[in-house]
């Protein structure tokens, strides 16, 4: 987790500005909407350090929604900030591929 | 399925079809692809599903009235309208009525991390609420197998797409699925395990260097369908299947009679010509004057105010005009006045299937009552003798459906037996006129016959086909113990021939005056005869006569002489 603790280090750099926006698609309160929300905000809470901001949106309640973010799966994780934008889709159990997929964790 | 009705009766009866709109596929399908349920369109690259696909939704939009979601996860919606606006339809402008919805579906498997359990709800809902915005009836996903290259968890995405295709059946919606063709399976990911109630397999083959597309309805659970591989055409005007002689042999049959525009072959054919909506066939060889048959035929239905169609492969429109000026007929006026159009085209610039749609094309716009295919020999090169027997099958039969009567000539080569033709379609033809050069005397000399004519008494007769300044001319050959002779050995024989009854003539004056001669020398005899019979008569009477007063006299005479005697026994009246 060496290379974990580095991006944590880098991240600090800029601490108390929102460089994070991530949005987590669901369909309603299932179990694995669920899952995948705990998952999230345990994985920001424990790299991001507070400079991060999570959107859940709903698509039960917006379906047009789905269509500006290219959602397919559920639940989908989009890191609209910082650019590029990035997709993870499921519940978001893998944190080290949360991790990849989030460009959290430096590639060497 | 649990929907299925067990007992495929009541199905068929109460199978409710959504019609494509496209042409010649309602035909093979039935009425259209199952209603409220998705059916498969599979093939190789290249062959045609998207626009299939795409077509099925522009079409119900526009002419029945049921707006469409074309889900696209191939092609971006900018470069479908900029591909469909080359088939001439303007998907933006459908977009911009509410009547079609393209929702491109990017999928690019660097962009996405999996991270355990999802599933296709995203999808879904989008799809859901593309529907519900529309009250969209007809859905495409185009196509749905790029999920399987997006997505590495295959058990969850195939449960996914039952999912999706149940969704799809519950919103009522009649949709395509494409899919790419598999090597052994019908597409590559095993849709058809999915899509159970309707399949279409797209093919496109090349054979002799022209491409043939071919459609077969390989499965349409609780319908009948055609079974066969179908050509169809994609071109400016979109899909088309061709029509199918396998569609039954019940097209009308019309007493009308149409002339021939030659009055002797009317003759020939029982007075009256041939029968409206029968295709005729003219064979010969080459120079034999099958064109100028075929001129006549046009001229006389253009005179009658009919529209005629002219499919030519070997002259273009001019030439044909220019040569059959020099027979007498101005084709040129008919083309002005729009009775008469041409469409030329070397055989060999398409396949034989786009022959088909061309024609079919060109009748459907020009609505003719006359089409002449000059020479259907040509269509040879472009194919197979099958293909064009079938091709040319189709044709007759879509004419005579359409009441429309075909005189199709055909080029056969010198020295070929009577009764054969190159593309053995003679079966198919009402009436066969043969033309055949018949070489005596230094010269050849044109024949024509009638093989055939169906329903009605024709000539068996051969006759002499002469090309005239006023176009053809039919004579009598002359048939006489030198054999049949025709051309300038005919007119010498009849030269002869009328030496000899002139000789006949002159005889048999002579014979009339002689009788003449006789009978005013046999009157005369007659009046001499009676002449000397009236004075012999007269000679008579005078003789008797005298006898008379002669005894009158004596017996005056004898009494007065008595009288003078005094004789007292002298009694008697005075």
């Amino acid at each position: 987790m060496t290379n974990v603790e580095n991006s944590k280090m880098t991240n600090k750099t800029t601490t108390g500005e929102e460089k994070w926006l991530l949005r987590l698609y669901v369909a309603g309160q299932t179990p694995r909407a669920i899952t995948a929300f705990a998952n999230l905000k345990k994985i920001c809470e424990e790299y991001l350090d507070g400079s991060y901001q999570i959107e859940v949106i709903d698509l039960l309640v917006n379906p047009a929604l789905a269509k500006d973010d290219q959602i397919l799966a559920l639940p989908t994780l989009v890191r609209k900030l910082p650019e590029p934008v990035k997709k993870i889709i499921g519940d978001l159990s893998n944190t080290e591929r949360v991790l990849v997929g989030l460009d959290i964790r430096p590639i060497i | 399925m649990a929907e299925t009705n067990p007992n495929p009766q009541s199905v068929a009866d109460g199978l409710l079809k959504t019609p494509t709109g496209i042409k010649g596929l309602d035909e093979i399908t039935g009425g259209g692809l199952p209603q409220g349920r998705p059916t498969l369109v599979c093939g190789g690259t290249g062959c045609g599903k998207t626009l299939l696909a795409m077509e099925f939704l522009v079409r119900g939009a526009m002419q029945f009235d049921e707006p469409g979601v074309f889900m696209s996860f191939e092609e971006k919606s900018g470069e479908l309208s900029k591909n469909f606006a080359s088939l001439g339809f303007d998907l933006n402008e459908l977009v911009g009525q509410n009547k079609l919805a393209i929702d491109y579906v990017h999928i690019e498997p660097s962009e996405i991390e999996e991270t355990g359990e999802y599933d296709l709800e995203g999808l879904i809902i989008r799809l859901g609420y593309a529907i519900d915005t529309l009250g969209a009836k007809r859905v495409a996903l185009d196509t749905i197998e790029a999920l399987f290259s997006g997505l590495s968890n295959e058990a969850t995405l195939r449960s996914e797409l039952r999912r999706l295709f149940r969704f799809l059946k519950d919103k009522g919606v009649t949709a395509i699925v494409t899919g790419e063709q598999g090597e052994r399976t019908f597409t590559r990911f095993g849709l058809e395990e999915y899509v159970a109630d309707c399949v279409i397999f797209l093919n496109h083959t090349v054979s002799q260097q022209i491409a043939t597309r071919r459609m077969r309805i390989v499965k349409y659970r609780g319908s009948a369908h055609g079974t066969n591989e179908y050509p169809f055409l994609i071109d400016r005007q979109g899909f088309s299947v061709m029509p199918i002689s396998s569609l039954g042999l019940d097209h009308p049959a019309s007493t009308e009679r149409i002339p021939t525009g030659i009055p002797r072959l009317d003759v020939m054919l029982g007075g009256k010509g041939y029968y409206r909506g029968s295709s005729i066939l003219v064979t010969g060889t080459a120079g034999a004057g099958k064109t100028s048959i075929a001129a006549h035929f046009v001229d006389a239905a253009c005179r009658r105010g009919e529209r005629c169609l002219y499919f030519a492969f070997e002259e273009s429109q001019n030439q044909i005009i220019r040569n059959m000026n020099s027979i007498g007929f101005d084709l040129g006026q008919w083309v002005d006045q729009g009775l008469l159009q041409f469409h030329n085209s070397r055989a060999t610039l398409y396949g034989l299937e786009m022959h088909l749609v061309a024609m079919h094309r060109a009748i459907d716009g020009f609505k003719p009552g006359i089409v002449v295919i000059d020479p259907i020999s040509d269509l040879v090169a472009a194919a197979t003798e099958d293909e064009v027997k079938s091709m040319l099958c189709r044709m007759i039969d879509y004419l005579k459906m359409q009441q429309i009567t075909a005189l199709c000539t055909e080029l056969t080569s010198t020295g070929a037996r009577l009764g054969w033709t190159e593309v053995g379609i003679s079966s198919l033809m009402d009436a066969w006129l043969l033309l055949q050069i018949m070489e005596t005397g230094g010269e050849r000399n044109r024949g024509l016959y009638l093989l055939k004519s169906r329903g009605m008494a024709h000539s068996n007769q051969v006759r002499e086909f002469i090309l005239t300044d006023d176009g053809v001319q039919l004579r009598d050959v002359y048939i006489g113990p030198g054999g049949v002779l025709t051309g300038s050995a005919r007119d010498a024989q009849e030269a002869r021939d009328k030496a000899e009854s002139l000789d006949g003539q002159q005889e048999i004056e002579r014979k009339r005056r002689e009788i003449e001669r006789k009978k005013t020398a046999i009157e005369a005899q007659i009046t001499v005869l009676h002449t000397q019979f009236e004075a012999e008569k007269d000679d008579l009477d005078r003789l008797i006569a005298k006898e008379k007063q002669r005894g009158e006299t004596l017996a005056l005479d004898n009494r007065a002489m008595a009288k003078g005697r005094q004789a007292d026994e002298l009694t008697g009246p005075q």
